[in-house]
């Protein structure tokens, strides 16, 4: 039972938290801007991809994170055109982009690596100290620069939302289109910003997912961006708290992985795998009926 | 009327030059003569009858999951879960099918076959269905969640259940399974296409005219559209969603007749995988129509053939590519034409009532507009 409560497990929990926590972070950016996204598993993915094609390219995993922020920018961006210029189905469009980054990164690994399942190893950032111990696990998952990014975005993301300029403006769109547009704000622009913001962070998750593995395999995201959605939902929209709950859900699964080997034995065997997911349905079905969502989520400034 | 059924028609003619287009550039950043390898594409479909057998093959399940994913859309609801619906009752399908006995005649077998598969897929919507209609849970989070439970499920059956290393089902009783379409036209001998192609197609047609002229199918429809007006209507709009849903999910799971009865004899795990993403395209493409539907089918089948036939060259993935761009090109496509037509959508003028998921009302018509 040592191993539960252990400097090793609070490492992995962190560890496993942040890709969650970077994609439901995204979710809040764009859907308080009220643009429904459920294109956050393609970001993910997308990031993750492009994270390790110019880290193998170019052997900086510097250049591999920009490259993977640049790329979730862009997919964000392309979602927000079509919603909000090209006035497509939001749904619609999200289940494209998960499409289009699934069926994309396979071809990409086709091409690149003339593989159907994952690329070769690559290096990634290693500060902090070596050894097996948990402290210095933690020290290693805590010194990770993508880390560091992600934390700042969970940090930052609450306090520019209520207290700045933009901020307002990102909630006004979300709130109220019509009222935000009547006062002289640019609806449509605010929320291409608030997607650019939304596809960064998201796709940071992706890199720190590539990154921790040191490769790229097909389909990794593995429904992390519809967990980090219904984290979203049940923190009503609140940075903080999806946040907060991206922790529980690494906690949840590290103590799976923990539990593993026991567990393998028995019958349940290998339907431990979808512990997070069970968990998810079971937090969605029992969570008060949603509460918090922005009332202009989905809806235009203009017919 | 003509100019309507051409107006109709632009955005799928706009989609699919867009798509060839693609196509081409994707060949030719593969280093490939663009036109070759549409050549190659169309010779290994459209060129013999083996291909268009093949094509054909590709349609069926596709006809299945296009259609599961309009009659859940016509209640303005998003069924992504048709891939885990499928594998489960495609599973639980070939299992039965495998325990009948061999000398049960198929008018028997097949109904009991396909009766078990279409329960299993249902059963499989009804967590999604459930949560959405009782508690106000967005079907998509947890349809996704769904489909990667039954991902774990499928193997842990195989090695713990059924106790089997291969992660395939006995061969099925010979009653269940649906004879080859070579057996009436034998030019398309070697290719897969079997009579789940025409069973398809016929279920294509009668579950749209059921949606049209039956009195819960038109419900289905109304509550898509406005379902407050519904409620005030008198309605029981929780119960027609659940309704669309569950239909929705025993239809995706008739395609196992094109893949475990028709083609393979057993269930393999993997067996009719993507199927059930490339429905959404199917959905998106047909408009609402049966026989939009069947066409698209046909057309996205071509895509999948072609995409083999031109695999040792441009990665069969490409066509995946094509098919998630298709869905964005056709969306576009509309809206433009719509627009420059004058064709006004349907804005909703009053505010609507906080109402209980993301995904803004009248999700079933604007979604395919």
């Amino acid at each position: 039972m040592s191993s539960i409560f252990s400097l090793t497990m609070l490492a992995e929990s962190i560890r496993i938290a942040v890709p969650y926590a970077c994609a439901a972070i995204g979710g809040v950016w764009a859907e308080r801007a009220g643009v429904i996204q459920i294109g956050l598993e393609g970001i993910l993915l997308t990031g993750a991809f492009t994270a390790v094609a110019v880290t193998h390219a170019t052997h900086s995993p510097t250049l591999g994170l920009v490259a993977a922020i640049g790329a979730g920018i862009t997919l964000s961006l392309g979602h927000g055109q079509l919603t909000e210029r090209a006035r497509v189905h939001a749904v619609i469009s999200g289940i494209a982009l998960n499409l289009l980054a699934l069926a994309a990164t396979r071809m990409g690994l086709r091409a690149l690596y003339d593989s159907a399942s994952n690329s070769p190893g690559i290096e990634a950032f290693r500060f902090g100290p070596t050894g097996a111990t948990g402290g210095a696990m933690l020290l290693r998952v805590l010194a990770d620069p993508v880390f560091f990014c992600a934390l700042a975005a969970v940090a930052a993301t609450p306090f520019v939302l209520r207290n700045t300029r933009f901020g307002l403006r990102v909630r006004a769109a979300g709130e109220n289109p019509v009222a935000a547009a009547s006062v002289g704000i640019s609806v449509t622009r605010v929320r291409l910003a608030a997607l650019a913001v939304s596809g960064a962070i998201c796709a940071l998750g992706g890199a720190h997912l590539a990154y921790d593995q040191q490769r790229f395999e097909s389909g990794m995201s593995a429904g992390r961006g519809f967990i980090a959605l219904a984290a979203v939902v049940v923190s009503g929209w609140r940075a903080g708290r999806a946040a907060l709950a991206c922790l529980v859900f690494g906690v949840l699964e590290a103590l799976q992985i923990v539990l593993q080997d026991e567990v393998r034995k028995t019958a349940i065997g290998d339907l431990i795998q979808t512990l997070p997911y069970v968990a998810t349905l079971l937090v969605l079905a029992l969570a008060p009926r949603r509460a918090g969502a922005p009332e202009g989520l989905g809806k235009h400034a203009a017919p | 009327m003509n100019d309507k059924r051409a107006r109709a028609l632009l955005p799928i003619v706009l989609a699919i030059a867009g798509g060839i287009l693609l196509f081409n550039l994707i060949a030719f950043a593969f280093g490939q003569a663009p036109a070759s390898a549409l050549r190659l594409a169309f010779e290994g479909t459209w060129g013999t009858p083996y291909g268009l057998g093949q094509v054909l093959f590709k349609a069926t399940p596709l006809l299945f999951t296009g259609l599961a994913f309009e009659v859940a859309l016509r209640a303005g609801l998003f069924n992504i879960g048709a891939e885990g619906q499928l594998a489960l009752a495609s599973l639980v399908g070939a299992l039965v099918a495998a325990k009948l006995p061999a000398s049960l005649p198929m008018p028997i077998a097949l109904p009991i076959v396909l009766a078990s598969a279409a329960a299993v897929g249902a059963l499989v919507a009804f967590i999604p269905a459930i949560l959405r209609a009782r508690r106000g849970v967005h079907e998509i989070i947890t349809a996704i969640m769904v489909n990667r439970i039954v991902d774990a499920i499928l193997p842990w059956t195989f090695s713990t259940v059924l106790g089997s290393t291969s992660l395939r089902t006995a061969d099925i009783a010979p009653g269940a399974a649906l004879p080859r379409l070579d057996r009436v036209v034998p030019s398309f001998a070697g290719s897969a296409a079997s009579f789940a192609f025409p069973l398809a197609v016929v279920i294509v047609f009668a579950a749209m005219s059921a949606l049209d002229r039956t009195r819960p199918g038109r419900e289905i429809r109304w509550v898509g559209l406005r379902p407050e007006a519904c409620r005030a209507e008198g309605i029981d709009v929780e119960r027609r969603m659940l309704l669309a849903m569950l239909l929705s999910g025993a239809l995706a799971a008739l395609a196992v007749s094109s893949t475990a009865l028709g083609y393979k004899g057993y269930y393999e795990l993997g067996l009719g995988a993507g199927a059930g993403w490339s429905g959404i395209a199917v959905a998106m493409l047909g408009r609402g129509k049966a026989i939009g539907i069947v066409l698209a089918a046909i057309f996205l089948g071509t895509l999948e053939q072609a995409g083999l036939a031109v695999n040792a060259r441009v990665p069969k993935e490409a066509m995946d590519v094509l098919e998630a761009t298709l869905i964005v090109l056709v969306a576009v496509a509309s809206r433009v034409a719509s627009r420059t037509t004058g064709v006004v959508q349907s804005a909703d003028p009053e505010p609507e009532p906080p109402c209980d998921k993301p995904a803004p009302t009248p999700a079933s018509e604007e979604a395919r507009s």
